[in-house]
């Protein structure tokens, strides 16, 4: 059965879209917490009092899932502090104080790369992880049995509001894009390579329709122009859109048989096999009502908020919400010290009035919501079976389908918690099942 | 830096749309019906809606402040179902009728089932049923006053044999019926307007008159003329357009949509022929309305990814 996956018209603002990306100076610290990616958290191999540089290791991946994470300047490791996750848990946190001089590691090198093998073991050191959103470590995720790799699709929609690091990142490195792609083809087998990208990203488009034409020789790049609806970007719809295939819920997408990295990911893979420099900086969209000049910052990863707004020209008014992400789906900081993170596309300083909400009032039953979800669930029934703790509804309604991309508050004119309570759902459904398991 | 920060989950933006938006939509689509039908049955009609939007308003206010509710007029839900009410009502309707019938839409009807989304079947719907129980006002119908030649009832009320009016006059709304039922031309613009708005879809609309249509063709021995007479006169468009597509009280989905206009188109079509009472438009609806959640749980969309065929 064909689906027409809906979504929605969000406001584009993509005001930095058009505008170079510029090289942020060092910062006076960084605080590089332990956990940047989804996995175990990595093991600590500095002390407090160590001098590092620029892409030296400061923890090691520990176990399979998991990835190493480098000194992103060059200083002394100044303190071990706890840092408070976004999940409300605890890591630890590096603070390194730079030397502003931001040296290079001098063992740094290209790495040798000549088999799956040694791919494998490069993209691991690379410290890279997936830079849309879930940070998900890239080794992992390339670490399959090649044959089963039908479709490498490159997400380049950056649906979001405000977001253009994915943009310009398509339009000033396409090289390092194409370096990425022909080694991962040389040595994965990849051949078929299809790249979604929004319609209103004309310049990004025109770029990667010419390294199309210049990784002819090592696979066929499909650009897929996509309309601009939100959550083009969500990885199951982009794969639908590319590709056709359906991703069953609880199946990844090699489970279909394609493989999704994001188009940054992409680039700093390229760039990372061609100097050896780890993932230690990111291109960073710094945008909202507050933020005096809105602008693509390329920063060390770990500067904190405050640090990227005073190099944007500071906050002219104050800002009523700091959010990590785009509007939809980022998340709030209570304040400005929240360091950049590997998967960091966006900082925004949100003014009062771009970050007012109407007032929840009562449902009416309109349907907006489940004839928004992208996925075809039924949020406001949702919502109901949860506030009675009905697991067996929950199931029945297949919550765990939810992509969590807020289309459903986003519509409902009674500005309802729908995607919220759709989150609390599944949370309240694992808990339910950790229950039965610990019964049995 | 500041204490000020906002805390929230995703999303932080919002589409912008509300109830008060919606409701606001649909006072300003049913604006021209109640033009036509000032117009066709005199400044009256303007009366009665007045004495039944104070009214809806009015004891909506009254019911939440002595049960301490947050005020809830704002959404103007309560004035659409005044509005509602009072163009389904005839203008001769003695005005002390107005205020029972607004008291029942709002208070029995919605605010004793916990207010706004909550009430199971329309309220002003339930109120006409109501009153044309109670009152039998119903059947005292209003006359227009622009034609001059002998007016006749609404063409539903008539005996057998008598002439069918004219197709012009029942598009136009020249004949006997409610404040804003009889003007079909009123009607459509207003549906044009909801559309183009995105407050409502076709599907309601368009399935309950086109089963009306095709019932009537047939029973009719296929015969266009009547066919179309039937579904131009009585209630049908003002019902199917903006009764029948109220969110609270139709289906969700589209599917679900077809069946409510399907089902209600049927049971209109079985009362006017074969029921005691000339007009079934608000029977259908209410009996419709009462199905709804065993339709919602119906025809819920298939959800992405999950069991089945993978496409």
């Amino acid at each position: 059965m064909a689906f027409s996956l809906h979504g929605v018209h969000v406001p584009h603002r993509k005001h930095t879209q058009d505008k170079p990306v510029v090289r942020m100076d060092a910062p006076n610290t960084v605080v590089i917490p332990m956990v940047m990616h989804i996995g175990k958290p990595a093991r600590l191999i500095v002390k407090v009092g160590d001098f590092v540089k620029v892409g030296t290791k400061i923890a090691e991946a520990d176990g399979a899932v998991s990835a190493p994470i480098h000194s992103s300047v060059s200083g002394k490791v100044v303190k071990i502090q706890d840092f408070l996750l976004s999940n409300g848990a605890k890591a630890p946190a590096v603070v390194i104080e730079s030397d502003g001089e931001m040296a290079s590691d001098e063992t740094i090198k290209a790495p040798v790369v000549d088999s799956k093998e040694s791919l494998m073991a490069a993209l691991t050191e690379s410290g890279i992880v997936g830079l849309g959103g879930a940070g998900f470590p890239t080794h992992v995720k390339f670490n399959v049995d090649p044959s089963r790799i039908e479709y490498l699709v490159i997400n380049g929609a950056e649906c979001e509001p405000y977001v253009t690091s994915d943009t310009v990142t398509m339009v000033e490195r396409g090289a390092d894009m194409a370096y990425a792609l022909r080694v991962l083809s040389k040595y994965l087998g990849i051949k078929n390579v299809i790249i979604g990208i929004e319609s209103n990203k004309k310049t990004a488009v025109a770029s990667m329709q010419k390294l199309s034409e210049e990784v002819k020789d090592a696979c066929t790049l499909q650009v897929k122009v996509l309309p601009a609806v939100y959550p083009q970007g969500g990885e199951k719809v982009l794969i639908y859109h590319t590709t056709g295939k359906v991703v069953p819920v609880g199946k990844l997408p090699i489970d279909v048989g394609c493989i999704v990295v994001n188009c940054t990911t992409l680039a700093t893979i390229g760039s990372y096999l061609q100097t050896g420099m780890p993932l230690v900086e990111k291109c960073v969209t710094v945008d909202g009502g507050a933020v005096k000049n809105p602008q693509n910052v390329l920063a060390p990863i770990g500067t904190s908020m405050a640090e990227m707004f005073a190099f944007c020209g500071g906050l002219t008014v104050e800002p009523a919400k700091l959010i990590y992400g785009g509007p939809m789906m980022g998340l709030t900081v209570p304040d400005d010290t929240a360091p950049v993170i590997k998967n960091t596309n966006a900082i925004l300083a949100l003014t009062e009035k771009e970050a007012r909400l109407p007032k929840t009032t009562a449902c009416i039953r309109c349907g907006a919501c489940t004839n928004t979800c992208p996925f075809g669930l039924a949020p406001a029934a949702i919502s109901k079976a949860l506030e009675k703790k009905d697991a067996e509804a929950l199931e029945e309604l297949s919550v765990n389908a939810c992509m969590e991309c807020g289309c459903c508050s986003f519509v409902c004119p009674a500005n309802r918690p729908l995607v919220q309570n759709n989150k609390l759902a599944k949370a309240f459904l694992r808990e339910e099942k950790a229950k039965e398991e610990a019964k049995a | 830096m500041n204490n000020k920060l906002k805390l929230a989950v995703s999303p932080h933006i919002h589409s912008g749309q509300s109830t008060a938006g919606i409701m606001r939509d649909v006072i300003i689509s049913l604006l021209p019906a109640t033009i036509a039908g000032t117009v066709i049955f005199g400044l009256r009609s303007l009366l009665v809606v007045a004495i039944c939007v104070a009214a809806c308003v009015g004891f909506e206010a009254l019911f939440n402040f002595i049960i301490k509710k947050d005020q809830t007029i704002g959404d103007f839900s309560a004035a659409v179902t005044g509005l509602l009410l009072a163009l389904n009502l005839p203008a001769n309707i003695p005005l002390w009728q107005c205020v029972v019938g607004a008291l029942f839409a709002i208070v029995v009807v919605k605010c004793l089932f916990g207010g706004i989304g909550c009430n199971p079947v329309n309220p002003a719907i339930t109120a006409r049923v109501f009153m044309l129980i109670a009152f039998g006002s119903m059947t005292v119908q209003a006359f227009p006053t622009v034609v001059d030649t002998v007016s006749s009832a609404t063409p539903l009320s008539l005996g057998e044999g008598a002439a069918m009016p004219d197709l012009l006059d029942l598009f136009l709304g020249l004949n006997g019926g409610a404040i804003g039922e009889t003007c079909v031309l009123a009607l459509v613009l207003g549906f044009v307007y909801l559309l183009v708005r995105r407050v409502i879809t076709w599907h309601i609309p368009v399935a309950y008159i086109g089963t009306v249509f095709v019932c009537s063709f047939f029973m009719e021995g296929m015969d266009f003329t009547s066919a179309l007479a039937m579904i131009l006169s009585g209630g049908l468009f003002i019902g199917a357009i903006f009764m029948a597509t109220d969110y609270v009280t139709s289906p969700a989905t589209a599917a679900g949509k077809l069946i409510f206009g399907l089902g209600a188109g049927l049971i209109t079509f079985v009362i006017r022929y074969f029921g005691v009472y000339p007009e079934g438009v608000s029977f259908a609806i209410l009996f419709m309305n009462i199905l709804t959640p065993y339709i919602d749980s119906w025809t819920r969309h298939k959800v992405f990814g999950v069991g089945g065929k993978k496409a």
